[in-house]
């Protein structure tokens, strides 16, 4: 699998594989735009621009058309770190079975208000 | 790279992808995907985003025409969407390994192909109002299902294109409609462009189903959700309806809805012009390829000054490092 992420958060390549391909083309950067005031930055995608401004003011033309945003992050896609994507499952396996972490687990209280 | 895992590590991977498709869940870039899924996904994206980009010039070549100034603004905005579309679906579609200059070099060496829609001519503005109509309106119809497609990436451009291109249906309904309510010459130019376009829409869905040796393999992937003569029927219903609401007609004496099978029937379709039209012989295929290269060329300059600024200031950046 080349490099190159995107549109997908899972594609960023894990810089630990060595295989970020040197594009001849412009850099690829991540494009995060927060919709209102009190709420997150979300990612909305990826563009390519030779440099961070060019990013930024491409993002706005790109994401950004109606109004969807009143902030925007651009990142270089090469500087984020993903979890091993082949390592899903012994990395993500410690939450499975403690069902106690939810509050759905304790069901003792029904019919209790406010609890 | 997927050629060079251990064996077992390409079975666990084969394992999760069928698990994943028969979930009717979603394939990310980096899991591991059958060699013929990638090339059918890069293949069928990388021509969206093409025809996205090309569906820019018969509009674009409007603008200075358009009627109004609000009309103007409108048809401005629309192009700028289609490049969007463009670029959203290079995105996805690089995300498959092929890096997005390859795909503008393909385009621009003719390797590449792209909707026959963009290689009719667009004589009037009423076939303005009819490309946003009919065309736009069969695009939508294509892409909804599409933004269920397994393939995550294409799926998640496939919603926001989505979302943007029903303002491009209805601005084409309202110029058809202000111009049918118009002089008896607007009105003859509404019908006339609706004549040009109805079937040409229609076989955008691609060749009928017992000829379209790819979409059984494409279903199975839970790429495509609906067969191309599933989707046109649907599309001839909805416009059967819409063409009342225009007090125009559509120029097909056999549209019917079939009782029996519950769906929509339309007259025969020139799939020998299809044909021809998709080998590079329609009417506006030189032309369409010849501005595609122009533009390519035109805009080396920019691209070049960008660059050439981006590493004045990454190097005045070094400096300044240095001197600190």
């Amino acid at each position: 699998m080349t490099g190159g992420s995107t549109t997908g958060d899972d594609g960023a390549t894990a810089p630990s594989t060595g295989l970020q391909e040197k594009r001849q083309g412009w850099p690829l950067w991540e494009v995060f735009v927060r919709s209102s005031r009190g709420l997150s930055h979300v990612h909305a995608g990826s563009l390519h621009a030779p440099d961070a401004d060019m990013a930024v003011r491409n993002a706005r033309d790109l994401y950004t058309r109606r109004n969807e945003g009143v902030s925007l992050w651009v990142v270089p896609s090469s500087s984020i770190i993903t979890s091993d994507p082949d390592a899903k499952e012994q990395f993500f396996e410690s939450p499975q079975g403690k069902d106690y972490r939810h509050a759905t687990y304790y069901t003792k209280s029904e019919g209790v208000k406010h609890l | 790279m997927a050629t060079t895992a251990p064996v077992e590590q390409i079975e666990a991977g084969e394992q999760l992808f069928r698990d994943l498709i028969a979930r009717d869940s979603r394939i990310e870039p980096r899991d591991w995907m059958p060699e013929a899924y990638r090339k059918s996904l890069t293949r069928q994206i990388s021509q969206h985003a093409h025809s996205e980009i090309i569906g820019m010039q018969p509009e674009a070549n409007w603008i200075t025409r358009a009627p109004s100034l609000k009309r103007k603004a409108i048809l401005m905005a629309k192009v700028q969407d289609e490049a969007g579309h463009g670029l959203y679906l290079y995105s996805a579609a690089e995300t498959l390994g092929t890096p997005r200059d390859k795909m503008t070099e393909d385009l621009i060496a003719g390797k590449a192909r792209y909707s026959s829609i963009f290689n009719y001519p667009v004589p009037t503005w009423a076939d303005i109002g009819a490309i946003g109509w009919l065309v736009d309106g069969a695009a939508i119809c294509n892409q909804v299902p599409l933004c269920r497609a397994s393939y995550g990436p294409y799926g998640r451009a496939m919603v926001r294109v989505c979302k943007e291109e029903s303002f491009h249906q209805r601005q084409g309904f309202e110029i058809l409609l202000e111009l049918a309510n118009g002089t008896p010459a607007q009105r003859e130019m509404a019908q006339d462009a609706v004549n040009r376009w109805y079937a040409p829409s229609l076989m955008m869905f691609g060749p009928p189903d017992d000829d379209s040796p790819n979409s059984k393999q494409s279903m199975a992937w839970n790429i495509k959700r609906f067969s191309n003569d599933e989707l046109r029927a649907r599309f001839v219903g909805m416009m059967v309806e819409q063409v009342k609401a225009l007090g125009l007609t559509l120029p097909d004496a056999e549209v019917r809805f079939d009782e029996e099978t519950q769906k929509w029937e339309h007259g025969p379709l020139d799939w020998n012009e299809f044909a021809e039209v998709l080998a590079g012989r329609g009417p506006c295929n030189a032309q369409r390829m010849e501005r595609r290269r122009e533009a390519h060329e035109e805009g080396a300059w920019v691209r070049e000054a960008a660059a050439a600024y981006a590493d004045k200031q990454a190097a005045a950046r070094a400096a300044s490092v240095k001197a600190v």
